[in-house]
């Protein structure tokens, strides 16, 4: 197969990954600032509640997360299984919803208190400073971090394929498979790279942007 | 009657009592230091007299108006109006270092007559304000001798010029009465001077001040009144003569015994 044929059988493949990607991304990324407030909410059920779950999502294994999305709403209640891929996003936007929040907790947790109580003798509102005060500095410290976690969303996309999602990699094994070519597996390789390698390059200019002041 | 009247505060963490009555008074324009060891309670007196901490017990009134009462609670937004009665400068200074000095100084006044207004106000109104919120923030920048470092961020700056532009800071919300927590004991020593001129200069604006220090000398020279702390009571109390020449506690002897030791 020419480079190109194979291109065209991956099209589909790279759109998935792609659409994975985003609409977790951007829905994760407010989602689980409002887990954040959950987790350090001062009435105490409801700080439980979230901390618990929170718990629960990171001690398994994503995979077993979209199995369980796609197949237990049927099987638990006998309710319509949601289509292949909305179970996928579901269960990734849940998934880095979680893992999100507990950076965003670090990073408002290693604001010294003293930020918020200067807010608070200045005569600012709680909501004030949290956005005028905190959550500059906030998002500053968890640049890293969340560059850490939006690469291994990158790779985690592969994950899809465990309820027959096709994104990419899964396209390219059964292209490897049928005509017995390895080279379409280095060809996504290269595609995981360089989205890496792009995303890499955004992160470290949004950190050095941020690097304006110490502290 | 009194400009400020403290009665009687009471101020528990757990089972450690911090303040176990504290009742003082002071007038307008008056600077009253507050002295005293390392634990003994004056922090957590002056983060009572802004609303960080909620008192047990007791009350204050400023010009006769009750500001806090033990026995009542406060919203949020009481909160937010009576504790402006205050300003409080940080041990640790607290700038925000996002933000330029101009912006540490601009953004509360900011918010609050603008953003927190009552009544809604036209984009003309707004502009207007603002302007006058900058002007200040330039005057203020010029009495605490920082008007060259507006555009510059807490962490280009000194300690000492942090803490100044801290000092602007709590002056641009037009306290009644400002309260200093050590504030130059983060310095480095030849630092201290510069943030205690400046102090030393509202004085002479007739500003209404607390300032809980280890600077004896300072307490000496530039209050009016001084108080001595000693394990969350206030042991002695007076004019800096009668506290430093004269001292009546044994309490207060050996504490100035020991701070004029180190020196
Ligand atoms: N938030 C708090 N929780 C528990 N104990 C506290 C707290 N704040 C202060 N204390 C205790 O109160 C006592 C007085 O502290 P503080 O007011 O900071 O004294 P000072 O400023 O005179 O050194 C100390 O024993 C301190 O450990
Ligand atoms: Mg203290």
């Amino acid at each position: 197969m020419s480079f190109w044929e194979v291109t065209v059988q991956l099209a589909d493949g790279f759109g998935v990954t792609l659409l994975l990607f985003g609409i977790t991304l951007v829905c994760a990324l407010p989602l689980g600032l409002i887990i954040t407030l959950g987790s350090m909410s001062k009435f105490k059920p409801l700080r439980w509640l979230v901390k618990t779950f929170v718990w629960i999502i990171r001690g398994t294994p994503l995979m077993l997360q979209v199995i369980l999305v796609f197949y237990g709403p049927g099987l638990l209640f006998d309710w319509p299984a949601l289509p292949r891929m909305t179970a996928v996003i579901v269960a990734f936007i849940i998934n880095y919803s979680c893992y999100f929040s507990e950076i965003y907790r670090a990073g408002i947790e290693s604001i010294p208190k003293g930020q918020g109580e200067a807010g608070q003798v200045l005569g600012m509102t709680k909501a004030q400073i949290f956005f005028k005060i905190y959550l500059f500095q906030v998002i500053k410290r968890i640049v890293p971090p969340m560059g850490n976690e939006i690469i291994t969303l990158v790779k985690d996309t592969s994950l899809a394929r465990v309820i027959a999602v096709t994104e990419v990699l899964k396209a390219a094994q059964d292209i490897v498979g049928l005509k017995s070519i390895i080279w379409p597996i280095f060809y996504v390789g290269a595609f995981y790279l360089l989205f890496s390698g792009i995303l890499t390059l955004l992160l470290n200019y949004a950190e050095k942007k941020l690097n304006y002041y110490n502290g | 009657m009194a400009f400020l009247d403290v009665k009687n505060i009471e101020k528990s963490f757990g089972k450690t009592d911090v303040l176990k009555g504290i009742t003082f008074s002071m007038e307008k324009g008056e600077v009253l230091a507050i002295i005293g060891s390392s634990g003994s309670g004056k922090t957590t007196l002056l983060r009572c007299i802004n609303f960080l901490e909620t008192a047990d017990k007791g009350s204050f009134t400023i010009n006769g108006e009750t500001i806090f009462d033990a026995q009542q609670s406060y919203s949020d937004k009481e909160k937010r109006e009576k504790r402006l009665h205050f300003g409080l400068v940080f041990q640790q200074f607290n700038l925000f270092p996002q933000y330029t000095a101009f912006r540490n100084i601009t953004l509360a006044p900011g918010l609050m007559r603008i953003k927190n207004s009552d009544k809604k106000l036209s984009a003309k109104e707004k502009s207007a304000i603002q302007d006058e919120i900058n002007n200040e923030a330039l005057q203020l920048l010029k009495s605490v001798g920082l008007t060259e470092k507006k555009d510059f961020y807490p962490c280009e700056l000194s300690g000492g010029q942090q803490q100044r532009v801290a000092i602007a800071r709590a002056l641009a919300m037009k306290p009644d009465i400002l309260c200093f927590d050590e504030p130059t004991s983060a310095l480095d020593p030849e630092l201290t001077g510069e943030v205690l001129r400046v102090i030393r200069e509202l004085k002479g604006d007739d500003r209404t001040m607390i300032v809980v220090t280890h600077e004896m000398n300072f307490a000496k020279n530039v209050a009016d009144k001084v108080i001595f702390m000693a394990d969350g009571v206030i042991e002695e109390y007076g004019t800096p003569a009668e506290v430093f020449e004269n001292p009546k506690s044994e309490k207060t002897k050996a504490f100035l015994a020991k701070s004029l030791e180190k020196i």
